[in-house]
């Protein structure tokens, strides 16, 4: 009774009874239970499979063994040393050219607003699309790229075929896909600095480069932040740009972690496969968790 | 306002009304009609051709009142991945068309097929097909079409326009080989962007392996015969990387349909290939297939070379289909003469047919009259998947490697035979170890 009355004046009334405080946390049950059953569960599932010989229905124990393979041997090795050129190529790639891309798009052309959504417009078409679509371009003798060499008097090389070549073409075809996410992102940061700086500076006589180099380039830290870290993750992930255009051929030559997990899991070899994918997880801790520390800090710092 | 909105409700209410009721008439009158045929799924690859099998559907619908509806899925890897993860789940078509031999036995049979051993019709069957169908005494399934070989097919009119031999020795071979070359003509072509068509020339190459190693099955099966080392089998895989000096400019890039368009055209006089590939011609370009030849891939001495043959691909019952005494009949139907001549009609033999007393059709492609001494001469061995379950998963691609000359022959042979090692211990084979 008291507690309605309390309510209608608009008094708030704190209850200090454990089940009251733990009221709130209720909410959030059913979405734990999904996080749990869908994210958690088959996490320490795989990690428990990964050390098996597995055929879905029944599993031996063989410890590390299959670690090991991908360790020894060639055909699964070349995959990690793949799949972390690819990623630091992509990263690095899309954290220059696209902060150049962005600050262009912000000096104030007339056709800024269409430039800008041509830059994004690639990121929309679906990756297997491109990937073929450049798979066919890049034909050694049939493809477009090497058509227009041809005129120019050059000879194109085999872009998907030469060994040397063709995990940098991949890459290439990538940074041109996804340049348009870290713009945006770039062109968000960008928006955000305040002009009371570059007036400041302007009073004080700096040219363009110092402009670049001494208020630009820190204060857009938090976006450049954010686009390392999601453009190297995505890079090591990267599966569907790779198996539409190489298959992770030829011969074993553009293999990623994930195309070899895909090709162990295609011969039924479940245990192996999923050793795999705990390896990429393994990576990706390794190498994106600290690289993301560090980046804070510094962000922190300014 | 509130009239309104249940006004407008009331009018769907009644419009849903009058339409399901009108349904309900439809599918009564439709009931009293003549009886509904089976429909039957079937799961299929999109390699095969299916005009000779529909004409026996066909057939077979009006004869049997059944209906078969194709569903279609890659072939190669992804392929048996697909089909395995089917078979895995329960989700399996009534029938599955599948490979023969050792990628078969590999499924599992008797927990996922049914066992056809006690149909009459059975005995039908070629003894030799038979038993890379089978798993102990129990037999599972019915050839799809005839079988073919692993050899090479050749443009005649380049042939004869050079004055050139079918070839008795791998030495003539590469002899033809650089005649052709220095003619203009691409001698061997090369389809490595499909990587599947780069092991023709390792595995077409089993025929000459059993003349100098007859036992060569069992003992590679039990881990104790290598590539890498057994003299025979190390030069499979050093003619693959021979052939790369023979090779079109573009064989990374270049597809298997675009081969066969090279082959017809003239453009490339030879390629390695299944004679299944001569149906697929006769689909596109029906003038040229009498054009087309085939030669066993030869040994090194001119004994008269042989054919490695491939059993055809065969359909097995899905032991969880509602419809398994229909489908026993559909397939007592599909081996029967009148089903194969309806077959031959559409689809003319890759090579003579794994069913007991049946002669080859009038029209037959000349590729496969050409195959018919070999037969006859019974210079012919089932290839290695039909002999022996194990078959290492990346061959497609240390394959591409040899051919493409990235690695040695020795390497590669090597690389393979560690990677049926790695099949070997995934699959729990005995005495890999």
């Amino acid at each position: 009774m008291m507690r309605e009355a309390f309510f209608e004046r608009g008094f708030v009334v704190r209850d200090t009874t454990v089940s009251k405080q733990m009221h709130p946390y209720c909410y959030l049950i059913p979405v734990l239970l999904i996080y749990l059953v869908l994210f958690i569960l088959p996490t320490l599932m795989s990690f428990f499979f990964s050390l098996t010989v597995w055929t879905l229905s029944d599993y031996t124990f063989v410890g590390l063994e299959n670690f090991k393979m991908f360790i020894s041997e060639d055909s699964l090795r070349i995959g990690i040393k793949n799949t972390m050129i690819y990623a630091v190529m992509t990263s690095s790639l899309k954290v220059i050219l696209a902060l150049f891309v962005a600050v262009f798009l912000t000096s104030g052309l007339r056709t800024q607003n269409f430039l800008r959504s041509m830059v994004f417009f690639p990121n929309l078409v679906s990756t297997l699309a491109v990937g073929l679509t450049f798979s066919s371009l890049m034909h050694p003798t049939r493809g477009v790229f090497n058509a227009f060499l041809g005129k120019l008097g050059v000879e194109g090389p085999d872009w998907l075929g030469n060994v040397h070549l063709a995990l940098f073409s991949i890459v290439a075809v990538d940074v041109w896909k996804g340049l348009g996410v870290a713009t945006v992102i770039y062109l968000a940061g960008l928006q955000a600095i305040p002009k009371d700086y570059y007036e400041a500076s302007s009073i004080d006589g700096a040219s363009k480069r110092q402009n670049f180099l001494h208020i630009t380039l820190p204060l857009i830290r938090p976006s450049m932040n954010s686009v390392i870290i999601l453009s190297f993750i995505g890079g090591m992930r990267s599966f569907d740009l790779i198996w539409a255009m190489t298959k992770g051929g030829p011969g074993f030559t553009t293999d990623v972690v994930s195309s070899i997990v895909y090709k162990q899991y295609a011969n039924g070899y479940y245990g192996l496969s999923i050793a795999g994918n705990v390896i990429m997880f393994l990576l990706i801790a390794l190498f994106a968790f600290p690289l993301y520390r560090f980046l804070i800090k510094r962000e922190a710092s300014l | 306002m509130k009239r309104f909105g249940l006004v407008c409700v009331l009018i769907c209410m009644v419009s849903v009304l009058a339409f399901s009721a009108g349904t309900k008439e439809t599918s009564e009158s439709v009931a009293n009609a003549k009886a509904e045929p089976v429909v039957i799924t079937m799961l299929i690859d999109n390699g095969q051709a299916v005009d000779g099998f529909n004409a026996v559907a066909k057939a077979a619908e009006e004869k049997l009142n059944i209906k078969i509806e194709l569903e279609v899925r890659p072939g190669g890897n992804e392929g048996e991945n697909i089909v395995k993860t089917r078979l895995a789940t329960g989700d399996m078509a009534d029938i599955c068309l599948y490979n023969s031999g050792s990628l078969f036995q590999a499924l599992n049979p008797s927990e996922f097929f049914v066992d056809l051993s006690g149909e009459s019709f059975i005995d039908k069957l070629d003894e030799t097909y038979k038993n890379t169908v089978s798993e102990g005494n129990k037999v599972f399934g019915v050839p799809y079409s005839s079988t073919q070989a692993g050899a090479w097919l050749y443009n005649k009119a380049i042939y004869a326009k050079l004055g050139l031999k079918v070839p008795a020795t791998w030495a003539e071979l590469i002899a033809n080989a650089k005649k052709i070359q220095s003619a203009g003509i691409t001698p061997i072509i090369g389809s490595y962007k499909d990587a599947w068509t780069s092991q023709l020339i390792f595995l077409g190459d089993h025929y000459n392996v059993l003349q100098l190693y007859p036992n060569f099955p069992e003992e590679y099966t039990a881990g104790k015969a290598k590539y890498a080392s057994n003299k025979a089998g190390l030069r499979s895989w050093e003619k693959l990387h021979e052939s790369n000096a023979y090779l079109n400019k573009d064989y990374l890039a270049t597809t298997y349909d675009m081969a066969l368009e090279m082959l017809v055209e003239g453009q490339g006089a030879m390629y390695p290939m299944l004679t299944q590939a001569l149906s697929y011609i006769y689909q596109i370009y029906p003038e040229e297939i009498n054009n087309i030849g085939v030669f066993g891939q030869p040994g090194e001495t001119s004994g008269g070379s042989g054919l490695t043959v491939w059993m055809p691909a065969s359909m097995y019952i899905n032991k969880n289909s509602k419809h398994i005494e229909e489908i026993k009949k559909f397939f007592e139907f599909y081996i029967s003469d009148e089903a194969i001549a309806l077959y031959s009609a559409k689809i003319k033999p890759d090579g003579p047919y794994a069913i007991k007393g049946v002669d080859l059709p009038e029209g037959t492609y000349a590729g496969v009259l050409e195959m018919v001494p070999y037969f006859n001469a019974g210079r012919t061995a089932p290839a290695l998947e039909f002999q022996s379950p194990v078959k290492g998963s990346s061959a497609e691609q240390i394959t591409v490697q040899c051919g493409a000359n990235l690695k040695t022959a020795l390497e590669c042979a090597d690389s393979y035979d560690k990677d049926v090692r790695k099949q070997a211990i995934q699959l729990g084979l005995p005495g890999w170890n």
